[in-house]
């Protein structure tokens, strides 16, 4: 301890900083100092409120574009079933009826608007009588067919059909079609939208609740008015059913393996460095896994959502797996130690004591597997779940599982790759489906961790 | 209560560096230091004494106003540093702290370089007008830690690779090295062995010809060693003040005589 | 019996086992439970795993190696000259099996006898037309040698149906009966299930390693059979990316790689400081409310599915961006002729990167031991002197870490960039130009009608490869770093 009391004689004791004497005043370097650490604060609180902004952006672009899709525009025609041209024989032979194509329903559209127009005192002022009919979606033709053929009793009569306006009537009235934009376009002109317009004056056009979005099956490029997300909705949730059955069990015994029996050997250490590998493997890559393996391989059905739930159940177990071993580590070892002292073995231990009490935190990381399951799509582009127009809803369980279909993020890309902009609303509005359901699944998850959440 | 009645008495050739008067800390809803009024003298050692939780750490953190890192934490009353009171408005902490330097508990080396570990309050504070400067001021610091010839040789190696002991006496090497005019030590020798205690009690000694040290210790026999003046707090209130000689002989407290005794604590 | 009956009769013995089990080990403890070894349930449990374990694995196998055996058995009758190759030969075999199940249809349906069926030839019944008729349709008329091969075909399997059901059931009740017989009062029922238990959990935990072998198998595998089509050192080195199915491609992965790196650079451009300077005020100097509410909203980005952020790329952010720099952009810099472009997909993909950057450092940030900081504030510095030059310095390992798993999440993401980056694979330092990825090309080169087994198609594997092979890399590198830096403070 000798060298504290050495003088340092080269250096001036009296503080050369300059330094004020008070603590009253503040000097100028402090005044400096105080400004950065303003400004720092400043860039700080800009980084957050570009975060914040973003994500405010990114929902109302969901919002305002999506929201359109929750309703369409629909058109009440009073249209008269022509017996003559509907069952010539006249004796209501359902087979003869149903040899009638939808091509052969076309006049009585034409006829029914027709009817419409005058009937509100409106004037067709087409060039051509039966453009009239292009107000009128594609798909309605298909309505009346299958209600003649379901009552062909109404034969003959004049039934009020709702039927679907086409889309660049839909989008006229959503903001989207103006009468420039249709200069270029040869499905509608300016004048079917004056005609469109007097009609929603008088009531026989009207906007409601596209129910038909969310029920219903995808449509082919040309008739966006009556494309829904349904069929696909149903292939999520069938792949849901496959990550579920699979993923949970696997992972929890995993989990319970890992944490609990596993000795240190190079076996576990190879799973462990497999697991937290695996975590970070791009999705596409897993693609590449259920094409090569699940498909070519093991040729499993193309599209089938049980193959995609497979993909998305590997993809799914690292986050399971990495939560449940979180949950049963924070299960105090007093616990494990309480049953070993009553004699149970080390397997009646973990299934009676641990497993319920880490049950909780298990289920919260299964929905949040779940959720980003959902929302994962590249992988389902490479095993054929996109490109393929879900039409038809699955009839029954082993359809649902092995039959091609769609599911909802491939949907939503689907319409984004189509070139008609109507679709563009579409996949906006499948969004708001997609993430109201992530959306619920996390609330679920947040919710059931605060209703179990203990604290050692 | 008048538990400050004796330290009126004690000024006589010294000047009081500090002084609180009627000061209140508050965590949230928990009353930690009740009414404290103290005059701390310059170039001298004063111990805070007490058991654990009694306020005694808490109390050396409102001198330099550390207290406004922890948000729930307000304090009431007056602190007179060299007669201005650090909690007016229009002090800024940060050049209060250059004044009233700290020494931790554990240990806290940067995970920086020895030399960059001194010359870190230097160069924040603009102390050094060049590099030739900053050395003079990180061997002069490092001296006064009394580190300088153990460390003189490596002074680019990493600070975190030093012994506990080197560790501790560095950290005050650093806090020397703003040209303090008081050091507070919460506990400096808590985490140190027999050995190193030794070395940094010897170099609190020292340091008292140049500053004013408050050192608040669990130790009754490191406060007799050390200091000239002890504060026995308990419960959040200052019992006694005095001279350190007096406390530990001839306490005035019961409580006081209870602790030195070893009745509670 | 079909496999699905054997499966039912299996899981009926096996139940039959619990009980029968459960059962014999009372009678044997004079129905009390306390002579027992184990809990009379467990007696029941070694019943019913000794019927199920053995038979579901005798089936398992039974399942796979039928069908290879038939398939040799069968293409005995296939007369070598009717096939060129392997892939020629593959085909007719397709061919046997769609007629071979064509005729088990159409006896379903009664158009043909079981004898009908099995003796039927091509001469003297139209088979396409009967099958044709039963809703199977045949692409041409079946040749006489397929004919017989499917008939051979339908007999075999059915012969190897019938012992198939044979042997398992044999092998479920042997089960049974073994593990009846071992049941008394001191068989150590538990220890035994106990075991499968845990055998069943180390199969469970094997699992990861099997995914990784089969990412693996499946990218080598391709891999090496794309580099016997196409030369590996113009794969690597090439600077064109000019993929035609009619032959003649020109498959460089350069400039693939320049345009995952370039929007990978943006995203992390974007990511870093947004992230950063949020997870420091965050951690720092937000009061709790501002935490408590920015923190979790920050984290809604990050649970946003990728196709969202795709849709926002095409959709929103390209105009926005060509209403800015293009032609008749605001700026009148005319700049950007499309949507899609590099600095389009890397905005995209940074502000999806921001949650992930800066939960990453917040957590890093965190861990910095408290009392560095008192040591800084205590020397005078200001709040922002210490998080520069304490804090930051102190997490900088573990900062690192995150901006490479960030980087790895932006090399290997997809949707964004096969929707916002547009399709033209080009080297060009312009970033409102539209590039490619690696990710995206793997997309376009399977999704596309290309035969599997052309390099087009191949070539999928081989970007595969690459890229898991990187990220794999970056993470491992990443990993270590964080785990070191965590170990430093623990």
């Amino acid at each position: 301890m000798t060298d504290a009391s050495i003088p340092s004689a080269s250096v001036p004791d009296g503080a050369p900083s300059g330094r004020s004497s008070s603590l009253l005043t503040l000097d100028g370097r402090v005044r400096r100092r105080n400004a950065a650490e303003r400004r720092f604060r400043m860039y700080g609180i800009g980084a957050v409120a570009i975060g914040l902004i973003f994500l405010a952006l990114l929902l109302v672009a969901i919002v305002r574009n999506g929201g359109p899709a929750f309703t369409q525009t629909f058109i009440t025609v009073p249209i008269e079933l022509v017996e003559a041209k509907l069952d010539k024989t006249g004796n209501r032979d359902l087979d003869e009826i149903k040899k009638v194509s939808t091509f052969g329903y076309k006049p009585l559209v034409v006829d029914g608007l027709s009817v419409l127009l005058t009937r509100n005192g409106i004037d067709n002022v087409l060039t051509k009588r039966k453009d009239i009919a292009k107000l009128i979606s594609a798909s309605a033709v298909g309505q009346i067919r299958d209600h003649v053929v379901a009552n062909p009793d109404q034969i003959g009569q004049t039934v009020e059909f709702r039927l679907l306006a086409s889309s660049r009537v839909d989008g006229y009235f959503k903001g989207r079609v103006s009468r420039e934009s249709l200069a270029r376009d040869k499905n509608l002109d300016a004048a079917h939208l004056d005609i469109a317009d007097a009609l929603m004056a008088r009531g026989a056009l009207d906007r409601a609740f596209n129910w038909n979005f969310i029920l219903g099956a995808d449509a082919s490029e040309s008739r966006p008015e009556q494309a829904g997300i349904g069929v696909s909705m149903l292939g999520s949730f069938f792949m849901m059913l496959v990550v579920l059955a699979l993923a949970l069990p696997i992972g929890v015994a995993t989990s319970i393996y890992l944490e609990e029996f596993a000795p240190q050997n190079r076996w576990t250490d190879l799973i462990e460095v497999n697991i937290s590998n695996l975590a970070a493997v791009p999705s596409i890559v897993f693609g590449i896994l259920g094409l090569a393996v699940f498909i070519q391989f093991a040729e499993l059905p193309q599209s089938a959502p049980l193959v995609g739930g497979l993909v998305l159940t590997l993809m799914t177990l690292p986050t399971i797996i990495i939560s449940t071993r979180a949950s049963l580590k924070a299960v105090p070892p007093s616990i494990r130690d309480a049953a070993l002292g009553v004699g149970a073995s080390k397997m009646q231990s973990v299934f009676h004591h641990v497993l319920p009490l880490a049950m909780p935190g298990i289920l919260t990381g299964t929905i949040i597997g779940l959720a980003q399951a959902l929302g994962e799509t590249a992988p389902l582009l490479l095993i054929g779940m996109v490109g393929y127009i879900a039409s038809n809803p699955p009839d029954g369980i082993a359809s649902g599982f092995l039959d091609p279909n769609s599911a909802m993020p491939a949907q939503i890309y689907e319409w984004a790759k189509r070139a008609d902009p109507a679709y563009y609303e579409r996949a906006w509005g499948g969004i708001i489906i997609l993430l109201l359901f992530l959306m619920s699944m996390n609330i679920i998850a947040i919710l059931l961790r605060r209703r179990f959440e203990r604290r050692w | 209560m008048y538990d400050t009645a004796v330290t009126e008495q004690t000024v006589d050739q010294t000047t009081t560096k500090i002084s609180a008067r009627n000061v209140q800390v508050h965590y949230a809803d928990t009353h930690a230091i009740r009414d404290v009024d103290v005059k701390i003298e310059d170039k001298t050692v004063t111990a805070f004494i007490g058991p654990s939780g009694c306020g005694k750490s808490t109390f050396l953190r409102t001198l330099n106003r550390m207290n406004d890192t922890i948000d729930i934490c307000r304090v009431q009353g007056e602190i007179l540093l060299d007669g201005e009171n650090i909690y007016d408005p229009k002090v800024d902490p940060v050049q209060l702290r250059a004044k009233v330097g700290m020494v931790f508990q554990k240990p806290n080396p940067f995970p920086k370089s020895i030399y960059d570990n001194i010359a870190y309050g230097p160069r924040i504070h603009g102390l050094a007008k060049n590099k030739a400067d900053l050395d003079v001021i990180v061997e002069k610091s490092l001296r006064r830690g009394a580190i300088w010839n153990e460390v003189k040789d490596r002074l680019h190696a990493p600070g975190t690779g030093l012994s506990g002991g080197q560790q501790q006496r560095l950290c005050i090497a650093r806090a020397v090295a703003t040209e303090p005019e008081v050091l507070l030590m919460d506990e400096p020798c808590s985490a140190l062995d027999p050995i190193a205690t030794g070395q940094v009690e010897e170099l609190i000694d020292e340091l008292r010809k140049n500053y004013c040290v408050v050192i608040v210790t669990h130790s009754m026999q490191q406060a007799a060693r050390v200091s000239q003046k002890t504060a026995f707090f308990h419960l959040g209130n200052l019992v006694e003040y005095g001279d350190t000689g007096e406390i530990f002989t001839n306490p005035i407290d019961p409580r006081t005589e209870s602790y030195i005794t070893g009745r509670i604590g | 019996m079909s496999p699905i009956w054997t499966l039912l009769f299996v899981v009926a013995l096996a139940a039959i086992g619990y009980g029968a089990g459960r059962a014999r080990a009372m009678r044997s403890a004079s129905g009390d439970i306390r002579n027992l070894h184990s809990l009379p349930s467990y007696y029941g449990a070694n019943a019913m795993l000794s019927v199920l374990v053995p038979a579901l694995a005798l089936m398992v196998i039974w399942l796979i190696v039928q069908p290879m055996f038939i398939e040799t058995r069968v293409q005995q009758h296939i007369p070598p000259q009717s096939y060129a190759d392997s892939g020629a030969l593959s085909l007719i075999m397709s061919d046997v099996r769609r007629v071979a199940d064509g005729l088990t249809v159409a006896v379903r349906e009664g158009v043909f006898s079981v004898d009908d069926a099995a003796g039927l030839n091509s001469q003297s019944t139209d088979i396409r037309a009967a099958l044709g008729s039963v809703g199977v349709a045949l692409g041409s008329d079946v040749e006489p040698y397929v004919l017989k091969a499917a008939q051979e075909y339908r007999a075999l399997s059915g012969t190897g149906q019938t012992l198939r059901s044979i042997a398992v059931l044999a092998l479920a009740l042997a089960g049974l009966i073994w593990s009846l017989r071992r049941t008394n009062r001191t068989f150590r029922a538990r220890n035994v299930v106990e075991r499968a238990l845990l055998a069943l959990l180390i199969m469970a935990a094997s699992i990861a390693v099997l995914t990784t072998l089969g990412i693996v198998l499946s990218l080598v595998f391709n891999t090496v059979e794309f580099f016997k089509l196409y030369p590996w050192t113009e794969f690597f080195f090439g600077l064109t990316w000019a993929p035609s199915f009619g032959g003649g491609s020109e498959l460089g992965i350069l400039p693939l790689f320049w345009g995952t790196f370039y929007i990978s650079l943006i995203a992390l451009a974007v990511a870093v400081p947004i992230g950063l300077f949020a997870a420091i005020y965050l951690s720092e100097y937000a009061s709790p409310a501002v935490r408590g509410f920015a923190k979790p909203m920050l984290e809604v980005l990050a649970g946003i599915p990728t196709i969202v952020y795709g849709l926002f790329a095409l959709l929103t952010v390209g105009p926005a961006l060509v209403a800015l720099f293009g032609r008749e952009g605001t700026l009148g810099l005319n700049w950007m002729s499309g949507g899609t472009a590099v600095m389009t997909a890397g905005l995209v993909m940074g502000i999806m990167l921001i949650p992930f950057i800066s939960s990453l450092s917040d957590d890093i940030i965190n861990s910095v031991p408290q009392s560095m900081r008192d040591g800084s504030l205590g020397l005078g510095a200001t709040k922002s002197e210490t998080i520069k030059q304490v804090v930051l310095p102190a997490a900088l390992p573990g900062i690192v870490g995150a901006i490479l798993l960030a980087a790895s999440r932006a090399i290997g993401e997809t949707m964004i960039v096969v929707l916002g980056a547009g399709a033209a694979a080009r080297l060009s330092m312009n970033p409102f130009e539209a590039m490619t990825t690696v990710t995206a090309k793997i997309v376009s080169q399977l999704t596309g009608d290309a035969d599997f087994a052309s390099p087009e198609a191949l070539v999928a594997f081989a970007l595969g490869m690459t890229l898991f092979v990187i990220t794999l890399c970056l993470n491992i590198f990443a990993l270590w770093i964080v785990r070191k830096y965590r170990e430093q403070y623990e």
